[in-house]
């Protein structure tokens, strides 16, 4: 049974398929949720925290939860605004972002989402926190000082006999992404050309062949992340 | 390929989730797990080597680089600063020509430290080779390296033994139990066994109905009532059905499932039959922190005689149907293991990271069945309620806290150790059951707890007041309260398994900034940040530790405001390390240019 479910977000009249998570089921309703870990078709990982509302009073990652009957969701608000921009500027602190020399500049989640929310520059000191580049590999390199630790690479990207070629090490603020490099040896043209473009932000760099775009006509050069969604209500 | 470690994967079924066992048995053999161990396990597991690196990685205890011969740990949790850590680990660098973080030159000793290691009662406490050397002085220390270098054993080192079953011969340790007053339930006098001769004679029905009128309510910290989620594991569909007992004990300042894990694995493994029966369970899992490993064939001795007696195996208690077997799942040193889900990563050989939330465990927990996870303490209550009623224990403590409560109380106390008490008794009378004087703060619950001051000692632990695990740190009034806020914010940032952006690195900016107050270049703005930033910790992280993480800098600032206040610079509005004139001028300088400022 296929039943239709209605909630609200700010106040909106919402309808979704059952088992939906909120993300998707609002985005079918033109309304943008941020999202900077989460990736359509793969198992949420709920670790930025960016989509974060606020449901029936309580806070909860919109890509990790599924709309329910009746749901009343606040996403638009001073308070989860000011929260999504905290997080945003933490990860900004917590990496090396040079957005004028980056590959990714223009296609990347994590400066669009800044631009989105008229970050200027993070409210946090900056601690130039040192991070290792791993270009070891034939077909990629690893520029660690703008990963967010997102995990979209280790959840997407994986062998044909399903093994993975991304993972984490450590924990904690010391721990980085690291590829499997026997695996790596192997890694097809288009397996990287995936993981780059899973990658939201400029760390997975494919060698060799740059961007064909070029900086400044670039999707979020020209619109606001989340406007394609959005509607006018 | 190497046959050893072949033996080993083969041992555990060449199984994925037994990584944490196949890392332990390695690193027992050869002291560390190296390059080659980890292409051999991915291969014979066939899985790639970043999976292997990354659980291998996650867990303080495992090391990929060769080991000293004596590998020694240092606790420097708050209280074991409070008792001379310092002064200890300078004469461990002393007499070891070694610095922290580093092994000696002849390849002798690795020193580290370690986050709070379950000794709170008897510190400074240090971990060697597995042996637990508690009460450590710096004679001690010369002693020991000097033994050391005679080639000495650390379990040769082993001048005496604790009380109790500390003295067994399956555990000989100098660890105490310091086990200072008993109670009604846990630490009173009857045979847990009859509550098994009562439970099979009735339905697993009946037995939910006694657990559910009784009250009682977990006492690992969140506090859920126990038969309710029994009930709803009982519920849950599948075929195989899990009983976890939480023994990783990593909140600092808490070490009561320590002294019921020695003298009670009794009453803990009664505790999870009787859960197993109500539930419907068939399997049971004891997750025990690495630091006390030092149990291990002592408890595994407990559960070879249950099974001698019937009460574990096929048939328990002559009951046909009532399977139930337990097994025990090592850690490998991570506080975050103690979440639920986290341990249940951990039992399947992962990474501890905690889980998205739904689906709750006892829907889908260990690979996806429905299971319990309960604390020690909890368990450990549940026969006597059987043989004594619900009643009965409803008797005792307040009128929604029902029962006793383990408190693990230490510090500036002069009897530090576990007392067990009824719920509703008041800060002040705890600090002067234990002996506090001149107590100026109290930390109830560990650092993801409170820290109070005196105008809250009036107030009572019970779960519609001050709820807590158990963990009382007592402080008194020489004590600086901003190093002991900084101590458990670190510990926060060590233990944050880093998949939450704001657990992994907001915490790190906070703790940045304090130590900016506390280096005297603080300013009224950064209190106002500090509490501003710390409050989207509760909202902003997955699991319960990143969520209190940057409760020890609320709840200071909230309870001794002035404490900051002094440490801050009251004069002055902005970072004033910034001298914007001298600043012009080096640049001018530079470029041969003289502005006139
Ligand atoms: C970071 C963190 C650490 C925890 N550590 C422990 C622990 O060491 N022991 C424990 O029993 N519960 C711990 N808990 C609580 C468990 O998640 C869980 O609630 C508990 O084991 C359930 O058992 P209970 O209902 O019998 O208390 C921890 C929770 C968090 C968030
Ligand atoms: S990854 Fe994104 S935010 Fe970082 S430097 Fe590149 S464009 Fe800027
Ligand atoms: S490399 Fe890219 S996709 Fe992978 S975790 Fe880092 S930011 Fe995410
Ligand atoms: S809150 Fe912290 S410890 Fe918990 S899941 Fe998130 S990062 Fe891990
Ligand atoms: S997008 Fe939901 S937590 Fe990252």
């Amino acid at each position: 049974m296929n039943k239709n479910i209605t909630f609200t977000i700010d106040g909106k009249k919402c309808i979704a398929k059952q088992d939906q998570n909120i993300v998707e089921a609002a985005e079918d309703n033109g309304i943008y949720i941020p999202t900077l870990c989460h990736l359509k078709g793969i198992i949420p990982s709920g670790s930025c925290r960016i989509c974060n509302i606020k449901s029936n009073g309580r806070f909860m990652t919109a890509c990790t939860t599924k709309v329910q009957e009746g749901m009343v969701i606040e996403n638009n608000t001073e308070e989860i605004d000011e929260l999504r921009k905290i997080i945003i500027e933490t990860l900004f602190v917590s990496g090396n972002h040079y957005c004028p020399s980056c590959e990714k500049s223009g296609n990347c989640i994590l400066q669009a989402l800044a631009y989105k929310h008229r970050i200027m520059i993070p409210r946090f000191a900056y601690t130039f926190e040192v991070k290792q580049v791993d270009a070891t590999s034939p077909k990629i390199y690893l520029e660690r000082n703008r990963c967010v630790l997102c995990k979209r690479c280790v959840r997407s990207i994986k062998t044909k006999d399903n093994k993975n070629y991304f993972a984490i090490e450590g924990r904690g603020y010391t721990s980085q992404i690291i590829l499997d490099k026997k695996l790596a040896l192997n890694m097809s043209d288009e397996e990287a050309q995936i993981a780059m473009k899973n990658c939201p932000v400029g760390c997975i760099l494919k060698k060799e062949k740059g961007y064909i775009e070029a900086i400044g006509t670039r999707k979020y050069d020209k619109i606001e992340i989340g406007t394609e969604i959005e509607i006018e209500a | 390929m190497d046959n050893q470690i072949k033996n080993i994967t083969n041992k555990y079924l060449n199984s994925k989730h037994r990584l944490m066992d196949i890392f332990h048995d390695i690193q027992k053999k050869s002291g560390y797990i190296s390059e080659n161990d980890i292409k051999s396990i991915s291969e014979l597991l066939n899985i790639s080597s970043v999976d292997v690196i990354q659980t291998l990685s996650f867990y303080h205890f495992f090391k990929k680089k060769e080991n000293a011969k004596y590998n020694i740990y240092i606790n420097e949790s708050i209280v074991a600063q409070m008792y001379g850590h310092k002064r200890i680990l300078q004469a461990f660098e002393n007499a070891t020509k070694t610095k922290l973080n580093s092994i000696s030159a002849d390849g002798n000793f690795g020193l580290y430290s370690t986050s709070d290691i379950g000794m709170g009662d008897q510190e400074p406490a240090a971990i060697i080779n597995g042996v637990i050397f508690p009460k450590i002085t710096t004679y001690r220390v010369k002693e020991i390296i000097k033994e050391f270098r005679k080639g000495k054993s650390a379990q040769d080192l082993v001048n005496s033994f604790g009380d109790g079953h500390n003295q067994d011969n399956l555990i000989r340790s100098m660890v105490s139990n310091n086990l200072n007053r008993r109670g009604r339930v846990i630490f009173s006098g009857y045979n847990s066994e009859d509550a098994l001769d009562i439970i099979v004679d009735k339905t697993p029905e009946e037995i939910l109905h006694v657990i559910k009128e009784s009250n009682i309510r977990g006492r690992g910290g969140a506090g859920f009532p126990i038969g309710l989620k029994w009930q709803y594991c009982r519920q849950a569909t599948g075929k195989t059905k899990y009983i976890v007992c939480n023994a990783d004990e990593g909140e600092p300042g808490t070490f009561k499932d320590r002294v019921l894990l020695t003298e009670l694995p009794k009453r803990v493994i009664v505790g999870m039959i009787i859960a197993a029966y109500a539930v419907g369970a068939s399997k049971g899992i004891i997750y025990l922190r690495k630091e006390y490993d030092y149990l291990i064939p002592y408890l595994k001795n407990s559960l070879t005689e249950a099974e001698k007696n019937n009460l574990l195996g096929e048939s328990i208690k002559g009951r046909k149907g009532f399977n139930f077997d337990i097994r025990i799942q090592l850690g490998g040193g991570a506080y975050v293991c103690g979440e639920e889900t986290a341990l249940l990563e951990s039992c399947e050989g992962k990474r501890g990271e905690p889980r998205n939330r739904p689906p709750f465990p006892i829907e889908k927990g260990f690979l996806d069945n429905p299971t319990v996870i309960n604390n020690v303490e909890s368990l450990c209550a549940i026969p006597k309620i059987i043989c004594k009623g619900a009643e009965w224990y409803r008797s005792l403590g307040t009128k929604q806290s029902s029962g006793t409560k383990l408190l693990s109380i230490s510090g500036d106390v002069l009897y530090p150790g576990v007392f067990e008490v009824e719920w509703g008794m008041t800060i002040k009378d705890i600090i002067d059951m234990a002996g506090g004087l001149d107590t100026k703060a109290v930390q109830v619950g560990g650092p993801s707890g409170k820290l109070i001051s005196k105008k809250e000692f009036s107030r009572r632990i019970a779960y519609e007041d001050l709820s807590t695990g158990g963990a009382i740190i007592v402080f008194n009034k020489t004590r600086n309260i901003l190093d002991i806020v900084m101590n458990f914010t670190k510990f926060f940032i060590d233990e944050s398994c880093g998949s939450c952006a704001p657990c992994r690195y907001l915490t790190v900016i906070l703790k940045n900034k304090l130590q900016k107050i506390i280096d005297g270049k603080g300013v009224e703005n950064d209190l106002l940040e500090l509490k501003e930033w710390g409050k989207k910790m509760k909202i902003a992280n997955r699991c319960g530790l990143g969520q209190s993480a940057a409760n020890p800098i609320l709840t200071s600032l909230e309870n001794f405001r002035s404490d900051y206040e002094d440490a801050v610079q009251s004069d002055k509005k902005y970072i004033s390390s910034f001298d914007l004139e001298k600043s012009i001028l080096a640049g001018a300088k530079a470029a041969s240019r003289f502005p006139a400022v």
